[in-house]
């Protein structure tokens, strides 16, 4: 999968899961704080990602993300080192 | 102590969505039980349930409101909102006063087996995800509305079986006569589904009138031969008088007494003692003779025993002025824990409406059951007051007695 296409397909998740307004989606948005995404969504985006990507997301590993731009570059690194 | 009265009321159930298709319901006599083939699929003895679609309200809440409600909560979401229209209580009310929450439920059960389905086909806890934990607890009903209607007064459920809907009302009257809340949401509600239903199923006690879901359910028929069971939810707001008159609020009805009692026997059989210290604790709060109570919506569920014991207890009170007696689950089916709460909708529809619901089904009593007056036709009636009956397993028992306010 390229990089591009895992991209978007976060954001569509995001969009249509998590129901966080697409005009909100932006690299830099802050996941907290501009997405209001909270402990509790995260907890939906650790099923949300198994079953779209094939990995498990791990609650240690999450402490470093506060940017989309960081989740991005999370992701693509599990998927790639899958 | 202060008087309690009735400002609103919202109901969802198998014979209507909201206030006026349910008063035409009643008037009609209409049925709201089907035959559910997925049941007999399943294993089940009885395929017989109420059923009424399942809200969509997607686009009403936002999904962090949704994903915790259970269909139940979905369907008191649903009538809690039509209750606080109709008693003119809107989002500035409940932020200058604390407006509490006692709910009736006393199950969650197809949360708990999806969750758990999850975990053991994933191995992994982490895959049930957030909104089941909100959906699994007995208390999912009043936690749920209690976030999205930003209630701030009292906060709990009511689990008293098949009587948990009139206990919350009865618990809800009491604290509002001690003069500790003004606004309470009182209410039941019942999930809808297999899963909740299996093991009751299981004890034989479901009627099994398959060729004739409409007929099945019919309390104090000679022929009856179980309960058929249903859901839905209802609520109603009970308030100070004092409030009520502060607000210019329409006063539907005062909940003038409740009784309680437990029969102290068996697990699952009705006895008659238990229900008649029920109803006479409620006539005594509600400092009533007999002779004042004009309509008995009874408990009366369609089973053999049940039906019976209850015909027996209302004659004991009753046997002299012998009011108009029916229950309206031989149209909803049973409605268990919100069963309580929806009686009391319907009687009040009733009581303003100024007409008795026929109890359908009735073609011939037994030789108990005909020592009551039982409406079996829609029969005009000024109703002054009503008392409504709800027992549950474990021989709980809850009376209320609701009168038109007299100034």
């Amino acid at each position: 999968m390229q990089n591009e296409e895992i991209i978007k397909r976060i954001n569509q998740l995001l969009i249509e899961e998590i129901e966080i307004d697409e005009a909100q989606i932006s690299p830099a948005a802050d996941l907290k704080k501009d997405l209001g995404i909270d402990s509790l969504d995260f907890v939906d985006l650790f099923v949300i990602i198994e079953n779209n990507f094939g990995f498990k997301m791990k609650a240690e590993e999450m402490s470093d993300i506060k940017k989309l731009d960081d989740f991005y570059t999370y992701v693509i690194r599990r998927v790639h080192s899958n | 102590m202060k008087r309690v009265v009735i400002t609103g009321m919202g109901i969802y159930s198998v014979i209507g969505k909201n206030l006026g298709e349910v008063k035409n319901s009643l008037y009609e006599g209409k049925s709201g039980i089907i035959f559910d083939p997925v049941r007999k699929e399943m294993g089940f003895r009885s395929a017989l349930t109420g059923m009424v679609e399942r809200p969509v309200l997607k686009g009403i809440l936002d999904r962090r409101m949704r994903i915790g409600l259970p269909v139940q909560g979905e369907y008191a979401y649903l009538a809690t909102v039509e209750a606080l229209k109709n008693a003119g209580i809107d989002a500035a009310f409940m932020e200058k006063n604390a407006v509490g929450i006692l709910y009736g439920n006393d199950s969650s059960a197809l949360p708990v087996v999806e969750s758990v389905d999850i975990l053991r086909k994933k191995k992994d806890t982490m895959m049930i995800g957030s909104g089941y934990i909100f959906q699994s607890m007995n208390s999912t009903v009043s936690m749920n509305l209690s976030v999205i209607f930003k209630f701030r007064g009292i906060n709990f459920t009511i689990s008293g079986a098949c009587a948990s809907g009139s206990h919350a009302i009865g618990i809800g009257t009491l604290l509002i006569r001690q003069g500790l809340q003004e606004v309470i949401v009182c209410g039941g509600a019942q999930e809808i589904n297999p899963e909740s239903t299996a093991s009751f199923d299981a004890l034989n006690a479901f009627s099994i009138r398959e060729s004739e879901p409409q007929k099945a359910s019919r309390p104090f028929d000679r022929d009856r031969d179980g309960l058929v069971p249903s859901g839905g939810a209802a609520t109603v707001i009970l308030e100070s008088y004092e409030s009520a008159v502060r607000r210019g609020a329409t006063i539907l009805g005062e909940v003038a007494g409740y009784g309680f009692s437990s029969n102290g026997e068996h697990i699952s059989l009705p006895n008659v003692d238990g229900p008649v210290a029920a109803m006479q604790l409620s006539l005594k709060e509600a400092g009533m003779d007999a002779s004042g109570i004009d309509y008995i919506n009874a408990h009366a569920t369609s089973t053999p025993t049940g039906d019976e014991n209850e015909a027996i207890a209302i004659d004991q009170i009753f046997g002299k002025s012998r009011p108009l007696v029916s229950s309206t689950k031989s149209m909803t089916g049973h409605e268990m824990w919100m069963g309580g709460a929806s009686e009391i909708v319907y009687s009040t529809l009733m009581m303003n409406h100024h007409f008795v619901a026929p109890n359908i089904n009735l073609e011939n009593p037994d030789e108990i059951t005909a020592r009551l007056n039982i409406a079996t036709r829609t029969t005009p009636c000024e109703i002054r007051a009503f008392l409504s009956n709800s027992f549950g397993f474990g021989g709980t028992n809850s009376s209320l007695v609701v009168r038109k306010i007299n100034g």
